[in-house]
């Protein structure tokens, strides 16, 4: 078993406990045990961007020491908001010897002065192309019998800006259509991939969220897509949670089940544990029975 | 929309704070709008992005601030990765939002947010949310 120091962040505890269960269930299939940072705190997204503010740094800088401390040379992250907000707080460590300085100062009750370089913090996706690789997951999997069409979301955290992109085009990204596709997935080209679900502003300004489901989902459906695949927790609950309204009110509007990427790679290996499928607004297990992957 | 620039004006101190804040270049903008027409929030805004940024280069902070083009800001980075000049729009953005919120209220007040609210949307919305909106 190779044991990797494991990020889940506060929200795939609860509302995105599917995301977190069948990471580790999929991952335990290629003998990779996730251990959860002892004393792991909320990675506090978004990364801030004023100048001055270290005290908001802190967060993702305290979780940067306890992997420092795991002894593991690599994070695992799915969530993609604690992937974004780790992977440019350790940037700013990295760069920015005034504010490294002043921020281990700070935390002088950490056992560990962190440079920025002790661990690799990776995306899921990126993990599972460079250390499990595509073509070992291929050989675990059984493609769908009847096909199934996925769009695949990627949002904004995963590509922007891009010195933590996981895919070298974040403009026009492919790396999780390649691994589905590995899977026998096919996956459908949509042009609001990479377009932000409206993230935060759900909580005081939920029209303009729901505004951006209608034309993400509308996109993916008109499309081809069958299922939205996604890998981050606010992008899962934009998409997911406001459909029924959307289809309550638009017209010609047609829901699309949403999934963690964690939650089909673990169906189509065989594994069936690990989703909770009351968690989901638009249940998808009709699609998933009738393309066999559900019994 | 009426703006008067002077000396004075372009020397205020607002300016300055909203550049130091941001660390950005405000004059290296020279308007081409590949931020607004990338910016997802752009059907609910008041002002485009680049406009706001037009108003801060012409000292005209105050009418910035006032704008609900600063509150709509996802953070998506959008304009960031695609302005031909490196301008950091989303850093301007957060520093418009830093002024206001270091000189008087919270934008958000986290204790009237609906109880059914607080259950149904994750925790990560909250968090992100009052990172962005209050102090």
């Amino acid at each position: 078993m190779t044991d990797i120091a494991y990020m889940p962040g506060c929200t795939l505890k609860t509302s995105g406990r599917n995301f977190d269960e069948t990471t580790r269930k999929f991952l335990e299939l290629f003998g990779v045990k996730l251990n959860e940072l002892p004393d792991w705190c909320c990675c506090g997204t978004t990364y801030s961007l004023a100048s001055d503010n270290l005290m908001y740094h802190l967060a993702p800088a305290r979780n940067l020491v306890k992997a420092a401390e795991s002894g593991s040379s690599k994070l695992l992250v799915p969530c993609a908001m604690c992937y974004n907000t780790l992977r440019r707080a350790q940037d700013l460590i990295l760069n920015d010897k005034e504010k490294r300085d002043k921020l281990n100062d700070f935390m002088d009750k950490e056992k560990t002065k962190i440079s920025g370089d002790e661990v690799r913090v990776m995306h899921l996706v990126s993990f599972l192309k460079e250390d499990v690789g595509f073509d070992t997951i291929k050989a675990k999997i059984t493609p769908p019998p009847a096909g199934l069409k996925a769009a695949v979301y990627y949002g904004c955290m995963l590509l922007r800006p891009n010195e933590i992109a996981i895919d070298k085009h974040p403009e026009d990204p492919s790396i999780m259509e390649k691994l589905l596709e590995a899977c026998g997935i096919e996956t459908v080209y949509f042009p609001f991939k990479t377009e932000c679900c409206g993230s935060y502003q759900v909580v005081n300004e939920k029209r303009l969220v729901v505004s951006r489901t209608a034309e993400i989902v509308k996109s993916a459906f008109r499309n081809g897509a069958e299922l939205i695949i996604t890998s981050c927790p606010l992008c899962y609950f934009n998409l997911d949670a406001h459909q029924e309204e959307l289809s309550r009110g638009v017209k010609y509007f047609n829901t699309v089940p949403v999934m963690y990427i964690s939650q089909l790679l673990a169906l189509l290996a065989g594994v069936v544990e690990g989703s909770n499928y009351s968690l989901h607004a638009v249940d998808p297990r009709p699609l998933l029975r009738k393309k066999g992957l559900l019994a | 929309m009426k703006i008067n620039v002077s000396r004075e004006i372009l020397a205020g101190e607002l300016r300055d704070k909203v550049k130091e804040l941001s660390a950005q270049n405000l004059l290296a903008c020279y308007q081409c709008g590949k931020c607004s027409a990338g910016c997802p929030s752009i059907e609910a805004m008041d002002i485009m992005p680049s406009q706001v940024l037009r108003l801060v280069q012409l000292g005209q902070v105050r009418q910035a601030l006032a704008s609900k083009t600063i509150w709509l800001c996802a953070a998506c980075q959008t304009c960031k990765v695609r302005c031909p000049k490196g301008v950091d729009l989303a850093k301007i953005m957060e520093a418009l939002r830093q002024v206001v919120l270091r000189e008087s209220a919270n934008y958000v007040q986290p204790n009237e947010i609906p109880g059914e609210n607080l259950e149904k949307l994750p925790q990560v919305a909250l968090i992100a949310n009052f990172r962005k909106f209050t102090r």
